[in-house]
Formats: structure tokens, C-alpha cells, sequence
């Protein structure tokens, strides 16, 4: 393994230690006891002293904090306090869900970002360039979860295109399933693709400027050639790092999303947490959500590394 | 001797915000097979300019007149399609910077493999096997493992190296090198050098050699034209420029001696005082005047015109002549 | 000891003449000053009470006499609750910025400036990065409760990543410049070329990082407002107007309309000068 990648896994190592204790501390800032606020609504004595010896609160908190490790490690985040359920298969339930329109979404917002980036600086300067800067503008400024709400009101309620709300699991239903995710998803990466325009119409303009398209040009390639292999390749480069830093943009945005669609994911199982105070949800998701973040953006560093040889090789050396 | 490469009347502008910038202006030229043509000048002179506009390759901002003729073909006005069928195949460019000219996500193997497969259509495989039999004629050591090779493996030499093969891999009648040592060390030079000229040798490339360094001239030139501001100012076989250089500009480039011939290698152009005007619409004068150490009367009032012969000539008060 | 001039990017007459030569420019200024008017002035022009409820006007369309904009499911006026809404969004989008700048940018001038403790200071950033501003919120909810004051905060700190950023990466540019390079030889404090030279040049790059932070902080007020986690009704709120709304849209779609268009406005308004701005300090990058 080359030294770069070793490099990026430490760093990953040291944040995501750093976000374990911050959830941690999180908790134990909770207002009052937290054995008040873990227990909810059964406040006696005996079961206030269950949860204490559960989650070892009367320990210090050295002791407290590697019983969480230790726990959240093997799997084990606790259980709800609304239902008793293990949290863990609460999460596994809702992840699919919030994956899958994540994906769809990151996929659209990639097909419209890079297109509608590509052209606007290809044709630079046109009406083309013009209508692609305003739809990106626009993009960047609608709430997305007003945009949702009009869409049901006026393609699902009026209309009848797709369906309001629900979700139908993939396997019991590929065709269903699809039809109640493309809308949601064509939401989420609203902003996404406006940021992705950007990004890919920025990056496109510097990569069509450098000298080693002037080579291909003289070359005699087609302007296709010119464009969707010598300039794109370049650019593909930072519009992968984009997506990364926009993972955190993404989360928030599945949140309101699956919640104006009521789709059953992890963004309503965070907000259904919070107004219920569960507390030992809130830290699970929270827990996992930056644990994902870190992972899925060293994953990206991979893939970047895999796209621009420049930094595979650098690591060899 | 009959061109391969006829410029004539040449002009080149460029539409700013500030109006209309003209860059080169009636500039004629003419590279006989097998021939090697120097244009020297420092930058900013409209030479590089020049070697642009020859196959089209100027932004959309400039405005090109008069005419360039390969083999009798008009390039000037020609439609894109015929233009890129050109680019690459009878006319080819090797760049300033082999750093940054190559694509930097591509191997040299397949970046020189495309010329191969646009223009002559050849298969993967074909175009490989050509890659490293390209590599190995511009010198490129274990050719057979550097085609696999990122740019960003190879040093600045072998890049010019890649370069000049990806210009020559489909034969072309004529290769402009735009500057194509300055970028790298001089003991670099020299091998590229020795590339170039064993090409016109084996191939019997036309060359246009863009630089402002008199010892490439001196090494590899057989014909010289000196520009300066965007015109031709002397042109001449390059034995006879440096023998009796007649442009008092161009005995500043040869350096104080008009007789230092050969071994001018180590002057460089910026050593004559003032800077070059700017691009902007030339006055009624030689744009040389103000810089010129023996500009008469006439200088600044009359712009002069090239002389056709086989020593051109656009001075009034030329240099050993009064 | 010899003064080294400071050299002013842009002179601010040019710049001011470069955004009014735009006319996009100009639409987004004029917007958005009406914006401000219109949320600052709220108390004094609003047409009613925003939570006042007149239960026999329910469901009034736009256009009826005295509710321009119509009324919701209580009866209280649109245009008034969107009024009180713009002045929210722009409390909560000053406040979170403020946050992220007072934050941020001592902590980008450290990173860029002092080498030792740059890779410190970019951890912190993975750190907050990997809390994605609603989980934060999520979590500050429950700690703290929901509140403006804390979906402030909430978007404030997501906001700091970026504000290191683009200060440190100014920092790292204005020292290696020769005017700053020339105060360090001279032996001039650390202190004083921070605040002395580089932070009045930064400062530019500081205005455009706020100008698009304050659209995007305004739709995270509006997301957490909706979701319940920012404003609490029934004090207006863009957001929780929306969110009200959703209950009753197909009976009354201006009331869910209405709002979101005046979000996307009010940050339209703000994308566009603040595009405008970046674009009139250097008018190499417009062209990104």
C-alpha cells in the first residue's frame, strides 16, 4: 500500500476518533441527568438504577467512554428508548432506503451537473451558456424541500406522475420502487447538480485553456475527441472530489427529503429521534452519519487516485 | 525550388474590449521541401502567432487574412473539417512546454496512438507497435516499456521527445516547432536538435522553427526571416543573415559585432534597450524607430516595405550600408 | 523604518462601477434591498398582526381585499407571517454567518500563516465537515433544545470549514507576496502582519465567502424551521410556514407557494450579487 494512501487512512483513524469522542461528549452534555433523559418517560428509581449500571454512568468517564468504543464496535448502539428495539436494526432497516436515494440522486445530479457544465463552456458566451448559469443559479437558490412539496402538489396530487409519498422495497418491487424514488431523488440533487454545473464548467474552461488541448487540436481530433476525452477526463477529476465535500450537503438534504416524501429511510428515523428524545438514536445516528462521511470521502480519495495517475504513481514512488 | 508551405500577405488580429489588436501584419513566408525556416523574434513579436494561424489554430478572436497554401492547397477560410484533416497529418506542431502539452491522464502510447487511429485509422494494436517505433526513431530509450508511461514519469526531454513523435506519426509535410527547446536544459537541446535534423534527413520534413535563440538558428536553420512587431523585417539564407545582417535589429539580436556569426549562441534579444510596441494599430512609421540607434528622418514619418529578394529587407537606413 | 505600501486589489469606485454596469447585478441589489426593507421595516408595514388568527378569514385566495397574498388554515396573513419569516431568515443568516466568520477566520489566518499548526487546524475541519450541519443541528437540538439561537449556531459552525478554507488558501497567497515577505524581514510581529497586512487584504475574498454564506444559511434556517428543529411557532418563519402549509396545500396552494418563492428569492437575490461581487473583485474568475 503506497504511502499517500496510508497517509489518508491515518488521518481518517484520527478523525473519526475525534468524532467518536465528540458524540460521546455529546451525551454527557445532555441537559441534567442523563439517566433522566435516557430513561423518557419511566422515571422510577428502579429502572433509573438499570440504566445507570447499563450505560455505566456512575463509572468515570474513562471507563464510560471505552464501554461506548467497545460497544459501538461490536455493533451494539444501545437501545431505543421509545420501543426498546435495538438501534442497530433500527439503523439497518432505514439505511437501504436513504442509500438508495442517495445514489439515485448523486446519479441524476451527475448526468445533469456534467452536462449542463459541459456545454456551458463549450459554448461559451451563447445563449446555451446563459440558460445553463441561470438554471445552476436557480438551482443553488430553491429550498429543495419547497420544490418537493410543489412537485407533489402539482405533478403527484394534480397530475397524478408519481406517487405523493410511500416506498416499495427494491426486491419486492423494482418497477414501484423506482417510480416512488425518481422524484424524491430528482429533489435531492437539485442542488447537487447545480454545484457539480459549476464545478464541471469551471474545471472544463481551465482544462479547454491548457496547452495539452491546444496539442490535441493540432492533433486534427474531433472536437469530440477534443472535448469528451481530452478536456472531460481532466475535469471528471475535481467534479469526483465535489460530490465528497458535498456528502455532508447530501445528508442533511436525504433528512428533509425522505421527510417530505415520508420515506420510511435514516433521515425520518433522525427526526422522528429528536421530537421523541431518543436520546440513545440521536447518538447512533449521529455516530454512524459521521462515521459514513468519513469513510465514503476517503473512498472518494481512492477513486481519485484511481482516475488521476498522476497521484497513483506519486504514491508508488 | 518549388514551396510546400507558401504564406502570403499574412495578417492576424484579435478582437478585445479595447477594439481590434493587431498581432501579425503581412507576413509572407515560403519552406521548400525538406527545407528548415527559422523565425526568429523576441516574444511577443507575433511569431508564434504566426505558427498558429497557419493550420487554424487561433481562438475564435482572431481575425486571419491573406493566404497560406500547402502544396498548393488553401488553408486560409478552409472549412474545420478539412482544416482537422490537415492538423496532424500534413502539418504538424511540437510545443513550447512538453510539461504541460501532453494530457497528464493519458499514457504517451496513447496519446501518440490517436493520431494514428484519426488519420490513418489504424487499429489498437497497429497503432501501439507504430507508438514504439515512433518512440525509438526520436531516440527514447526501451521505447517498449515508456509507451505504457504517464507524461508525468518521463523528464522534460523525453516529453519534447513524445512530443515530436506524436507530430511525426503520420509523416507529415511539414512540423512546426514552436520554441521547442527553451523549456529545457541545454544539454537537452542539443539531443532534440539532433532529433529534428535527422528527421528533415530521414523524412524530408519541411520545418519551421520558432525561437529566439540564435544558436538553435545557427545549428539547424537553412533560411532565417527576423520579426519584429508582427512584420518580416529581414529574411534571408541563414549564412548570409549572419555574415551581413542588414537590419540594425537584427545585428542588436547577433549582438554589438554584425561578424559574431556562429557564436552567438549566448546573446540573447533582450539585451537591446526599449521594449517591443504594443499590438495596438501601427502609426505611419518603422515600428522599429524608437528603439533603432540610426533612425533617420524618414523612420518616423514612412513605414518601409519588405524588399523581394533573396535578402529581404524593410529598413530605411539599413546597417555597413551608408 | 520604511513603510511598504500595501497594494489595494481594486479600487472600490471601479468595483462599484463594475456591478452596475450588470444589469442582473442590479436586479439582485434591488431585490434584495427590498428584501431587507421589507423584514426590517416589518413591524411598521406589515399589513397585520402575523399571528393574529381570524378563524371566518381561513383559506382567503390571494387578491382578497386586505390579504394581497391570501391567508392560511387560521386565517393570519401571508404576506404579513412572510414579512416577520424575512426578517427571521435574516437573523438567523447574519447570525450564523457572524459565527462561522469570528470562527473561522482567525483560525484560517493561524492555518495559512503559522505552519506548525496548519495540519491541527485542518483536522478540526475534517472533524466538523464529518457533521453534516443538520446532524449537527439534530444533535444541538437535543442538547439544547430547538431554537433560533441554536439553529444559528447549528449552521454557523458547518459554515467554519469553508471559512478556514478560503482564508487560510488567501493567507498562504498574500505571504508569499514580496510587500508581505518585506514586513516579515523587517521584523515586524507576527500580530501585526495578520492584522496589518494580510487581513485587510483578505478581506475581499472574506465578503464574497459571506455573501454566498448567508443564501446558504438562510435555506438551512428554512430546512431546520420546517423539520421543527429551528424557530418555534408560532412565531413566523418561512420554514415552519411552509411546513404548516404542507397539511393544508391542496386546499390552499398559495399559502405553500407564496413562502418558497420568497426564500428563493431572497437567496437568488443574494447568489446573484454575490456572484456579481466576486466577479467585479476579479474579473479573471468570472469566467468560473
Amino acid at each position: 500500500m503506497s504511502r499517500y494512501l496510508l497517509h489518508r487512512l491515518w488521518q481518517s483513524a484520527v478523525t473519526l476518533i475525534l468524532a467518536t469522542i465528540v458524540v460521546f461528549a455529546g451525551v454527557r452534555a445532555l441537559p441534567g441527568d442523563p439517566a433522566l433523559a435516557l430513561a423518557g418517560e419511566d422515571r422510577d428509581p428502579e429502572s433509573l438504577r438499570a440504566i445507570r449500571e447499563q450505560y455505566g454512568l456512575d463509572d468515570s468517564w474513562l471507563v464510560q467512554f471505552w464501554q461506548f468504543v467497545s460497544h459501538a464496535a461490536r455493533g451494539d448502539l444501545g437501545q431505543s428508548i421509545r420501543t426498546g428495539e435495538p438501534v442497530n436494526g433500527m439503523i439497518a432497516g432505514a439505511l437501504p432506503v436513504t442509500i438508495e436515494l442517495s445514489v439515485l440522486a448523486i446519479l441524476v445530479a451527475g448526468v445533469i451537473g456534467v452536462g449542463a457544465g459541459v456545454i456551458a463552456a463549450v459554448r461559451r458566451g451563447r445563449p446555451a451558456e446563459w440558460a445553463a448559469n441561470a438554471l445552476a443559479l436557480l438551482g443553488l437558490s430553491v429550498p429543495n424541500f419547497w420544490l418537493g412539496l410543489m412537485a407533489i402538489l402539482y405533478l403527484s396530487v394534480a397530475l397524478g406522475l408519481f406517487p405523493a409519498s410511500g416506498f416499495v422495497p427494491f426486491f419486492t418491487n423494482p418497477v414501484a420502487n423506482l417510480h416512488h424514488l425518481v422524484l424524491p431523488a430528482m429533489i435531492l440533487g437539485t442542488g447537487l447538480a447545480a454545484v457539480i454545473m459549476r464545478q464541471t464548467r469551471s474545471s472544463m474552461l481551465d482544462a479547454l485553456s491548457a496547452d495539452y488541448i491546444r496539442t490535441a487540436e493540432a492533433k486534427g481530433l474531433s472536437p469530440r475527441a477534443v472535448i469528451g476525452r481530452h478536456a472531460l477526463r481532466n475535469s471528471l477529476i475535481v467534479v469526483v472530489t465535489i460530490v465528497g465535500l458535498q456528502l455532508g450537503a447530501l445528508i442533511s438534504g436525504a433528512v428533509v427529503t425522505e421527510r417530505i416524501f415520508a420515506l420510511p429511510g435514516f433521515g425520518k428515523l433522525t427526526v422522528d429521534a429528536v421530537f421523541q428524545r431518543d436520546y440513545p438514536v440521536i447518538q447512533a445516528v449521529v455516530l454512524v452519519t459521521a462515521t459514513a462521511y468519513i469513510v465514503i470521502n476517503l473512498l472518494v480519495d481512492l477513486l481519485y487516485s484511481v482516475i488521476d495517475p498522476r497521484i497513483r504513481v506519486r504514491g508508488e514512488s | 525550388m518549388s514551396s510546400v508551405l507558401e504564406v502570403r500577405d499574412l495578417s492576424v488580429s484579435f478582437r478585445t474590449e479595447d477594439g481590434s489588436l493587431s498581432a501579425v501584419d503581412r507576413v509572407s513566408l515560403e519552406v521548400g521541401a525538406s527545407e528548415v525556416l527559422a523565425i526568429v523574434g523576441e516574444s511577443g513579436c507575433g511569431k508564434s502567432v504566426t505558427a498558429m494561424s497557419l493550420a487554424g489554430l487561433l481562438p475564435r478572436s482572431a481575425r486571419v487574412d491573406g493566404s497560406v497554401r500547402l502544396d498548393g492547397v488553401e488553408l486560409i477560410g478552409a472549412d474545420k473539417r478539412t482544416l482537422r484533416s490537415i492538423r496532424g497529418r500534413e502539418i504538424a506542431y511540437i510545443f513550447q512546454e512538453p510539461m504541460t502539452s501532453l494530457n497528464p491522464v493519458f499514457t504517451v502510447g496513447s496519446q501518440i496512438g490517436e493520431v494514428l487511429r484519426t488519420h490513418l485509422g489504424a487499429s489498437r494494436q497497429a497503432a501501439r507497435a507504430r507508438s514504439i517505433e515512433l518512440l525509438k526513431l526520436v531516440g527514447i530509450p526501451s521505447a517498449e516499456r515508456r509507451v505504457d508511461d504517464y507524461p508525468h514519469q518521463l523528464s522534460g526531454g523525453m516529453r519534447q521527445r513524445v512530443m515530436i513523435a506524436m507530430a511525426v506519426a503520420c509523416d507529415p509535410k511539414v512540423l512546426i516547432a514552436d520554441e521547442p527547446t527553451t523549456a529545457l536544459d541545454v544539454t537537452i537541446q542539443a539531443g532534440i536538435l539532433d532529433v529534428l535534423r535527422g528527421l528533415r534527413e530521414r523524412l524530408g520534413t519541411s520545418i519551421v522553427l520558432i525561437t529566439h535563440d540564435l544558436g538553435v538558428v545557427a545549428d539547424l536553420a537553412d533560411r532565417v526571416a527576423v520579426m519584429y512587431a508582427g512584420r518580416v523585417v529581414e529574411t534571408a539564407e541563414v549564412h548570409e543573415l549572419f555574415a551581413h545582417p542588414q537590419h540594425p535589429y537584427t545585428t542588436g539580436l547577433l549582438g554589438a559585432s554584425p561578424a559574431a556569426g556562429r557564436h552567438a549562441d549566448t546573446h540573447r534579444l533582450d539585451e537591446i534597450p526599449g521594449l517591443v510596441p504594443t499590438l495596438s494599430v501601427q502609426p505611419d512609421a518603422c515600428t522599429f524607430a524608437d528603439r533603432c540607434g540610426q533612425a533617420v528622418d524618414t523612420c518616423t514619418t514612412s513605414q518601409p516595405q519588405l524588399t523581394r529578394s533573396d535578402h529581404g529587407l524593410a529598413c530605411w537606413n539599413p546597417v555597413g550600408v551608408s | 523604518m520604511t513603510t511598504v505600501a500595501v497594494p489595494i486589489r481594486t479600487n472600490r469606485r471601479k468595483i462599484a462601477r463594475r456591478i452596475l454596469r450588470n444589469p442582473l447585478a442590479i436586479t439582485g441589489l434591488v431585490v434584495l434591498v427590498l428584501a431587507i426593507v421589507l423584514a426590517v421595516f416589518a413591524n411598521v408595514l406589515a399589513p397585520h398582526e402575523p399571528t393574529q388568527t381570524q378563524l371566518d378569514q381561513a383559506f382567503a385566495p390571494p387578491g382578497t381585499a386586505g390579504h394581497l397574498l391570501g391567508t392560511d388554515d387560521l386565517g393570519r396573513d401571508v404576506l404579513s407571517r412572510i414579512m416577520f419569516g424575512l426578517r427571521a431568515s435574516l437573523h438567523v443568516g447574519l447570525l450564523a454567518v457572524a459565527t462561522s466568520l469570528v470562527i473561522g477566520v482567525p483560525l484560517g489566518l493561524m492555518a495559512g500563516y503559522f505552519r506548525a499548526i496548519d495540519a491541527l487546524i485542518s483536522r478540526l475541519t475534517d472533524l466538523v465537515l464529518a457533521f453534516p450541519f443538520l446532524i449537527l443541528a439534530v444533535g444541538l437540538a437535543a442538547i439544547r433544545g430547538a431554537s433560533l439561537g441554536n439553529a444559528a449556531i447549528a449552521i454557523g459552525i458547518a459554515q467554519i470549514p469553508g471559512v478556514i478554507r478560503i482564508v487560510r488558501s488567501e493567507t498562504l497567497r498574500l505571504k508569499s507576496l514580496d510587500f508581505v515577505a518585506a514586513a516579515i524581514v523587517e521584523g515586524a510581529s507576527d500580530a501585526w502582519v495578520l492584522g496589518r497586512h494580510i487581513l485587510p487584504n483578505a478581506a475581499s475574498v472574506i465578503i464574497v465567502q459571506a455573501t454566498v454564506a448567508i443564501p446558504a444559511a438562510i435555506l438551512g434556517e428554512a430546512v431546520l424551521s420546517f423539520l421543527g428543529l429551528g424557530i418555534q411557532p408560532p412565531a413566523p418563519s418561512l420554514g415552519t410556514m411552509l411546513s404548516d402549509a404542507q397539511q393544508f396545500a391542496a386546499r390552499a396552494p398559495w399559502a405553500a407557494v407564496m413562502p418558497g418563492l420568497a426564500i428563493m428569492l431572497l437567496t437568488l437575490a443574494f447568489n446573484i450579487v454575490g456572484d456579481s461581487l466576486r466577479d467585479a473583485l476579479d474579473p479573471k474568475a468570472s469566467r468560473r
